[in-house]
């Protein structure tokens, strides 16, 4: 799937990053708490979020995300979107809730980013 | 070996506007210095993570990227408030985030967990009323 499929399938409208639109993207996540995003390494994911600030992108930068679509009709402000066309990420606005956008997306084959196991808890006890 | 690039960053209490553009600077070097997309990217999260742990726990401190031919190191160090019990806070989802960190989408206790995951190694050393040093690797090769 490109990100000009993602734009398709969500009704979206490209904020930024028109020239990235045939990106390929593997994964989606979508997640308003940055911190869970960080727990997800992967690269060439959508993130589906209603959070709206800078560290959205920052984050998405760090992990080589590609594209951020927001939610629920939200825009970002000039300064987020300046910070994204530098870091060279695609950023989608949609009408959509993320629940919406989320199985839309899903159900035409982008699968969940992997969650890795964890490093304290139950998985690491049973692999003991 | 020869250390090739030295870099130490300051990172102040409580400044989430500037939040993440030290990771931000380090993952640009070190991209034009060709480091392996998989391995910078492991980096990065785990420097993003420990620069928010500065900005939203600590009294201030640095940040500090030694690249050598074989690893790349980071060191935070802090000058406060030390954390009293280390186990705990190595808990995932355990944690003493403001709301104000919290709205900005972080808190939720998988900081330093997520750190320990990404680096090759991971040593933190942490007293009440001096301080924090984390100190992560990540091997090259």
């Amino acid at each position: 799937m490109t990100i000009r499929d993602v734009k398709e399938i969500l009704g979206a409208e490209v904020l930024t990053g028109e020239e990235l639109l045939d990106t390929v993207v593997e994964s989606g996540c979508g997640a308003d708490l940055m911190s869970d995003v960080l727990a997800f390494v992967k690269h060439r994911t959508v993130l589906i979020t209603g959070l709206i600030n800078q560290h959205v992108v920052r984050t998405s930068e760090m992990l080589d995300i590609s594209c951020i679509v927001f939610s629920r009709g939200k825009r970002p402000g000039e300064d987020i979107l300046e910070e994204a066309e530098e870091a060279g990420i695609a950023v989608l606005s949609t009408p959509l809730t993320t629940y919406t956008c989320c199985g839309e997306l899903y159900m035409r084959g982008l699968t969940g980013a992997k969650q890795h196991a964890s490093v304290t808890g139950a998985a690491e006890e049973a692999g003991r | 070996m020869a250390v090739m690039l030295e870099q130490v960053f300051q990172v102040d209490k409580g400044a989430y506007e500037t939040a993440g553009e030290a990771s931000m600077t380090i993952k640009r070097t070190l991209k034009r210095l060709g480091i392996d997309a998989s391995i910078l990217r492991q980096l990065s999260v785990a420097s993003y993570e420990v620069e928010l742990n500065l900005v939203i726990h600590s009294l201030g401190g640095t940040l500090t990227l030694t690249v050598d031919p074989d690893k790349i190191t980071l060191i935070s160090k802090d000058v406060g408030p030390g954390i009293p019990d280390i186990d705990k806070a190595m808990t995932e989802g355990y944690s003493t985030a403001s709301e104000e960190a919290r709205s900005l989408g972080f808190g939720a206790g998988m900081g330093l967990p997520n750190m320990k995951r990404n680096a090759t190694t991971f040593d933190i050393v942490s007293e009440v009323g001096v301080g924090t040093c984390i100190t992560m690797t990540f091997a090259l090769h």
